[in-house]
């Protein structure tokens, strides 16, 4: 029977670790009971990209979308929506930005800026089924290359679209492509980069999870025009879905003659296989990726001679991103101008991001390029939470910089962003407010960089550390104004002498907080306070005359540092308190204050 | 699979299934499905349109379920929305009735003036 309604459960990691796999068997379960399961299409979909509101359910026609789906919500919308067409008017989704109820999803802000080309599928196809990617135009990409274009053709189309390596780099995908097919071997191979490791970025993930075929499609486009038929997807073993899911693609291409010997009667063969990575940071590194692949430690080596010189055992290499991989049907089927056209002159196409920290929409967006970073954090990303004032906003990870409130209406390129002292990296953009301390923001991420440097280059075992000491130094109030000149002058040598990319960004994060907001710095080294109040040394928390004596305050603070009767003013004994914060949260009216203009006057007074 | 035209005709198979998903200015065939229209018989008569609609083949025709709307009397209620937003309601709609409303209206594009709400008696 034709399915008349067609339930989509989001299927991503967010949502599964939301119990949405549950919630798939119980629709299952109520459904079978009720009589509607021939009806009622069930499908288990990657992520919708709105992840702040999981578990997402989205039912179709009606294009209703359901957010915070929980397991005992099931029968109702099965018996209202599903059975009697009334949808459930309390689940339904509400707009961050104007707080009003969502009838039709597609009228949500956060999807109505964006442009899916790279996310196309996500959250529309079961990634289980190759008939649903084939029913969206899925391997006809493949198919026009392998049946009607030569390789150099297929390289010329890639370098006419623009298209620029979205890892991180931003190297122009078709030169890549040229460089690797000029290199004469009788064995090449083509690598997809699926080792994403910077904290906050889920962007390849999601694609691997919602739409693996794009990329076998993409990989073994690009293995006819270099001429490699062996493929490998490196991908992190923490990923254990992506894995699951790429697995089973590959097992359906093959299946149907669509990965294998002679595809479409072309004589190019493509095999495909997945290699796991043990989740090290450096192994994104490409020369530290073909390492990894081949067995041995994951530590990067000099370039050149460049992967397309001699890379995986010694033969020409081309290594790509998930996103980018993900573009590339897309470009032959719509043809590279219509992919220039989207985007900047230089930058052309969209880019895909993982918005997170102090954001009301938490989750994956995709922009065109040249997209200001206001309308991606205010109009897409719904602004900051909690009434809160913007601060900056970190990009490109443990490799990028803090963007502060006078850049917001640069438009988003990988040009652009460089300029501005941070880069375009693997799309990860962490949004800060005043309440985040920009000293240990960036000892955040050193911290990781510090943990995640495999130890090769001297400057980036040893500089890192050096520096990390000296945040550390400053957050606990033992910083001095020389300590700023020698991260300066250390992460500059870091930058310039390291061997790899791990190590010429790690200073990255520290050098543009020290640009952007060195008078903060100077507040932790010279007044000894944390404006933010995070650093604990460096804070005092004091109570406001606002105070209305709710004693909520008394009762949260785990050491019994707060005092006062009922309907007075609390005061905090300074002496016990351990700068936990607790109180500051439980505060109904921001009467707490670790502000140091606040406790400050207070103290004087 | 081994040429580029079995992809497309195991692409428009696929679609088939996932219509509903991508075609939005299709006609829409809605069923009053609120408690007075499945007590009337709404449900075989949704299935049979399903059932129709599946055998003739029609690719840009969504069969959707809507609340009652108010005359309650006059169920199983069926409205179908054109692409230009023309309605037609069609009252008392029974499971005989659908193959007919289909073939003529979906298909034709010819109103069945004598099941339209109004026409049809008490």
């Amino acid at each position: 029977m034709l399915e008349r309604i067609q339930i989509l459960i989001c299927g991503g990691t967010g949502c599964l670790s939301s119990h949405s796999k549950e919630i798939r068997n119980e629709f299952e379960k109520v459904l079978t009971e009720m009589n509607l399961r021939e009806e009622a299409g069930l499908i288990m979909t990657g992520c919708f990209g709105l992840c702040e509101k999981g578990p997402v359910v989205i039912v179709y026609p009606d294009e209703i979308f359901y957010s915070h789906v929980r397991i005992d919500d099931v029968r109702e919308i099965v018996e209202e929506h599903i059975l009697k067409g009334r949808p459930v008017n309390r689940l339904i989704v509400t707009d961050p930005v104007d707080k009003q109820k969502v009838k039709n999803f597609s009228e949500l802000k956060f999807y109505s800026k964006q442009k899916r080309i790279a996310l196309r599928n996500c959250g529309n196809i079961n990634p289980l089924d190759i008939n649903e990617y084939i029913a969206k135009d899925g391997y006809l990409a493949l198919g026009k290359v392998l049946t009607t274009m030569s390789p150099k053709e297929t390289i010329d189309e890639m370098k006419k679209s623009g298209l620029r390596g979205r890892g991180g780099g931003g190297f122009p995908t078709g030169l890549k492509w040229e460089f690797a097919s000029k290199s004469v071997d009788s064995q090449k191979y083509v690598i997809c980069n699926a080792d994403e490791g910077d904290p906050g970025a889920f962007m390849d993930r999601a694609v691997l999870e919602g739409d693996p075929h794009s990329v076998i499609e993409a990989m073994e486009i690009c293995g006819y025009a270099i001429g490699s038929n062996q493929g490998y997807v490196y991908c992190r073993a923490e990923y254990p879905l992506a894995v699951e899911r790429l697995n089973h693609a590959i097992a359906q291409a093959k299946e149907l003659g669509l990965l294998g010997k002679n595809i479409f009667n072309s004589g190019f063969d493509f095999d495909l296989e997945i290699r796991l990575g043990a989740g090290a940071f450096v192994c994104g590194e490409e020369t530290a990726l073909m390492a990894s692949i081949e067995g041995n430690r994951g530590m990067p080596r000099l370039k050149p001679p460049f992967p397309a010189v001699k890379g995986l055992w010694g033969h020409p290499t081309n290594v790509n991103n998930v996103e980018t991989f993900a573009n590339v049907p897309v470009i032959y089927l719509k043809g590279a101008d219509w992919f220039k056209s989207i985007g900047t002159e230089k930058s052309s196409g969209t880019k895909v991001f993982a918005l997170g920290g102090k954001i009301a929409n938490t989750g994956l967006l995709e922009v065109p390029m040249g997209t200001t970073l206001r309308e991606v954090i205010y109009d897409i990303g719904g602004g900051i939470p909690n009434k809160r004032k913007f601060k900056a906003v970190q990009t490109g990870g443990p490799s990028g910089g803090c963007i502060t409130e006078e850049s917001l209406d640069t438009p988003i390129d990988f040009d652009n962003l460089v300029a501005l002292g941070s880069m375009m990296g693997s799309g990860g953009m962490i949004v800060m407010d005043e309440d985040n301390c920009m000293v240990d923001v960036a000892r955040f991420y050193l911290e990781f960089t510090v943990d995640e440097s495999c130890g090769k280059c001297t400057p980036c075992r040893e500089g890192t550390r050096r520096m990390l000491d000296i945040l550390n130094k400053i957050c606990a109030g033992e910083g001095t104004m020389e300590h700023l000149d020698i991260l300066e002058y250390l992460g500059n040598m870091i930058k310039d002498t390291s061997l790899c990319g791990l190590g010429q960004t790690a200073p990255n994060p520290v050098l543009s907080t020290l640009k952007h907001f060195r008078k903060e710095y100077e507040q932790h080294v010279i007044d000894k306070v944390c404006p933010a109040g995070v650093c604990p040394n460096l804070t005092n928390y004091v109570i406001l005359d606002k105070c209305i004596g709710c004693t909520k305050c008394a009762k949260n603070c785990p050491v019994n540092a707060i005092t006062g009767s009922v309907k007075q003013k609390h005061s905090i004994d300074l002496t016990k308190c351990i700068r936990c914060g607790a109180c500051k949260k439980a505060c109904p009216v921001n009467a707490i204050s670790s502000k140091p203009e606040d406790w400050s006057r207070e103290k004087n007074v | 699979m081994k040429t580029l035209e079995d992809l497309k005709q195991l692409r428009d198979q696929a679609k088939k299934t996932m219509e509903m998903r991508y075609h939005k200015d299709g006609i829409r065939i809605q069923i009053g499905m609120a408690t007075c229209g499945i007590a009337a018989g709404a449900r075989p008569v949704m299935n049979k349109f399903l059932e129709e609609i599946a055998a003739r083949n029609l690719s840009d025709v969504i069969v959707t379920q809507v609340g009652c709307m108010g005359e309650c009397a006059f169920e199983p209620i069926v409205e179908i929305v054109e692409k230009d937003g023309t309605k037609t309601v069609y009252a008392k709609v029974s499971e005989r009735m659908v193959a007919e409303i289909v073939e003529e209206h979906i298909v034709m594009g010819k109103r069945l003036d004598r099941y339209m709400l109004g026409t049809i008696k008490r």
